[in-house]
């Protein structure tokens, strides 16, 4: 998205490239990370991080990697569970074999594992598209489930088939096993939100992601103008999926701690995923983290109001749930396909004129 | 005949059943695609849908009543009568019918002109959506489901004896075919056939294939593509309601009901979107090539449960070498 704002001048090219070319933008960007890397930590407890701070990360993460894939490149995929299940589990491998290595190191091989594995379901892309390639994604989705759930090396020939993340440390803090502090692993998925959105805002607005753009405004005419949908297609597999890869495991490792393949990584992981970013914003990066805010938000919230207000049963407030994210679902995709990045555009842009709006 | 070979063909002939089934559910799919361009992943969803409602409606149960109950604290549970099987089915089907209306209606109407994908994912909501609305209007606990036109004489269950006998006396083994399966193919055969007369000499049916062809040209000649609509839609809902039932005997009404239009999706890989017959002969491939590769390779080699992927793993393949599939039309590409 181009955009520019009257009054906001810009000397330099360097000021003209920047990621954030308008001053409130910028100003709020840097606000926002002061209070998350500086305030949040010192006021989490263990209820803040365990249900809404931790997994909006790392759902963050997931969304960021998935919207590059359906939002930038305009390839849908619904393989989302199975490819977080590959950095799961690669993550546990790696912490298993290599217990001195520090975690980082652990999570972004797994990211790198889980970009191999997606280049691999990436390539159908090549020959189909639209819901065709949907529908192979499914194939990654069921394929890897099972394999994860029935090749007893991936989970250590334990008995239950459950993987579980051993105790590790980075720089002498404990981030994985029971013993964890709040804010520890708060901080540790904070840092690759916050590498995961930069290293994606920056590709996508560089040659890449204007290749990616092109190959989903019309491929045809982007293999004319020069841009090899080979390349293209591939390098967008292998992006989202690392970035899906690291989000899986940071769920298991961080979040999570035990996981059951079926349970934690199903086919419902890759339709929660897919809706953020519906719901957020197809093509935005603000928007993967409005849609993961909003649908981790949304299942606490109705929890308190029903449960705990209205002392309705939990179960009819899990289908009221399904009612209302499907409902949502289609109501942005008519009302505003852009989701609530482009909700929040607007309502900026109303907000600076008013009350004067002529 | 030896006992390999026997086992062979019975989970040949097995699978050939399960097919049926699959077909049954890669038919709505079709109707809906050929008509409006809608792949309608929510067809699965509307099976469990229409079971449910059934069941709801042959027991008389009160349509909401969890959620009546927990907001004016009531405690109501049903109307405490039984309705006939049959007048049950005609019922679901009104409410298929409604509903195929209101998806029109308040939906689809919105989005007429959008790609495809965004279509797609709109019934991945409408998906979500419904089953919502399904487990408030019925509650969510496993139901089963028996259609009977008079007392005793219902849908029938078990396996069939007389083909156990007779293949027993003519082969010296047995073969094992559930009573319903053979009902089963029976219904989608007198089905399919009845959309296709349907489709060729109804005057409906002729403005269906219209609109399938060609909206504007199916618009300038005077036929009402918002009816035509509805009408496939609640063509699609009657055959989820006839999958529904026979998922629903089968197996019980539950969630996992909704998942059968995920395998539903291969078969259409397979067999074409945009063909009837393709989606029977890709069901009945899909059908008996999970369940023999799970009893010749699956089983003895990879530990089993092979039957989760290797429809959608078959389906790939495919893809890559043929993508439109066995019957569907070839994709041209125009810029």
């Amino acid at each position: 998205m181009f955009y520019r704002e009257a009054g906001d001048f810009s000397s330099t090219y360097a000021e003209d490239q920047q990621t954030f070319p308008i001053r409130f933008d910028r100003y709020r960007y840097y606000v926002v990370l002061f209070i998350a890397i500086v305030v949040v930590p010192f006021i989490i407890n263990d209820y803040w991080a365990n249900s809404l701070l931790v997994p909006f990360l790392i759902y963050a993460i997931a969304a960021i990697g998935l919207n590059i894939l359906v939002g930038y490149c305009g390839q849908v995929s619904l393989g989302t569970g199975g490819f977080m299940a590959v950095g799961a589990y690669a993550c546990y491998k790696l912490m298993t074999a290599m217990p001195e290595v520090s975690m980082f190191i652990h999570v972004i091989l797994a990211g790198v594992i889980t970009a191999a594995v997606g280049v691999l379901f990436g390539l159908p892309s090549l020959r189909i598209k639209g819901f065709y390639l949907a529908v192979a994604t499914l194939a990654a989705q069921f394929f890897l489930v099972w394999l994860f759930n029935r090749v007893p090396w991936f989970y250590n020939y334990s008995a239950s088939g459950q993987i579980n993340a051993p105790e590790r440390d980075t720089f002498g803090i404990l981030i994985t096993g029971p013993n964890t502090e709040a804010w520890a692993t708060y901080l540790f998925c904070l840092i690759f939100t916050i590498a995961s959105a930069v290293v994606a805002r920056n590709l996508t607005r560089g040659a890449s992601g204007r290749k990616w753009m092109a190959i989903r405004d019309m491929d045809i005419a982007a293999e004319i103008i020069g841009v090899n949908p080979l390349r293209a297609k591939l390098t967008a597999f292998a992006v989202s999926s690392f970035f899906i890869g690291i989000s899986g495991a940071l769920f298991f490792a961080i979040y999570l701690g035990a996981v059951e393949v079926g349970e934690a990584f199903g086919i419902t992981k890759s339709f929660l995923v897919l809706f953020m970013i519906i719901i957020g914003g197809l093509g935005s990066i603000f928007g993967s983290f409005a849609g993961a805010a909003f649908l981790v938000l949304l299942p606490v919230v109705l929890k308190v109001v029903g449960v705990d207000w209205l002392g309705w049963p939990t179960d009819i407030v899990a289908h009221l749930q399904l009612v209302i994210v499907g409902g949502l679902i289609i109501v942005f995709l008519i009302a505003e396909p852009h989701g609530i990045a482009q909700l929040w555009r607007v309502a900026k842009e109303k907000l600076r004129l008013w009350p004067f709006p002529h | 005949m030896p006992e390999q070979l026997a086992f062979t063909i019975e989970v040949f002939l097995n699978g050939l059943m399960a097919g049926v089934l699959y077909a049954l559910v890669a038919l709505g799919f079709v109707l809906i695609y050929k008509a409006s361009g809608i792949f309608n992943y929510a067809q699965g969803v509307m099976a469990l849908f229409a079971a449910m409602t059934l069941v709801g409606i042959q027991n008389g149960q009160v349509p909401f009543s969890h959620l009546i109950n927990a907001i004016f604290g009531t405690d109501i549970h049903k109307f405490g009568w039984h309705v006939h099987s049959f007048l049950a089915i005609a019922l679901t089907v009104l409410v298929m019918i409604v509903l195929a209306i209101a998806v029109q209606r308040f939906v689809f109407r919105h989005l007429v002109g959008q790609e495809p994908i965004i279509l797609f994912m709109a019934t991945i909501g409408l998906a979500f959506f419904l089953e919502g609305v399904a487990d408030l209007m019925w509650g969510s606990e496993l139901k089963t489901l028996n259609v009977c036109a008079a007392e005793g004489a219902c849908l029938p269950q078990g396996l069939n004896l007389w083909i156990d006998e007779t293949t027993f006396n003519a082969f010296g083994y047995g073969f094992f075919i559930d009573n319903l399966d053979i009902v089963a193919s029976v219904v989608a055969a007198i089905l399919v056939i009845g959309l296709v007369m349907f489709a060729q000499y109804t005057k409906q049916g002729r403005a269906m294939r219209a609109v399938a062809d060609d909206h504007q040209a199916a618009l300038s000649v005077g036929v009402s593509l918002n009816f035509i609509w509805i009408l496939v839609w609640s063509l699609a809902g009657f055959v989820a309601l006839v999958a529904g039932i026979m998922w629903g005997a089968k197996s019980g009404v539950q969630f996992s009901l909704s998942l059968i239009a995920l395998k539903a999706l291969p078969v259409l890989m397979l067999g074409g979107f945009t063909s009837i017959p393709g989606a029977i002969v890709g069901g009945l491939i899909i059908g008996v090539g999970e369940k023999l590769f799970e009893f010749l390779i699956g089983a003895p080699f990879l530990g089993g449960a092979t039957e989760n992927w290797f429809a959608y793993m078959l389906a790939l393949l495919f893809l890559v070498f043929r993508p439109q599939g066995l019957f569907g039309e070839k994709i041209i590409e125009r810029v």
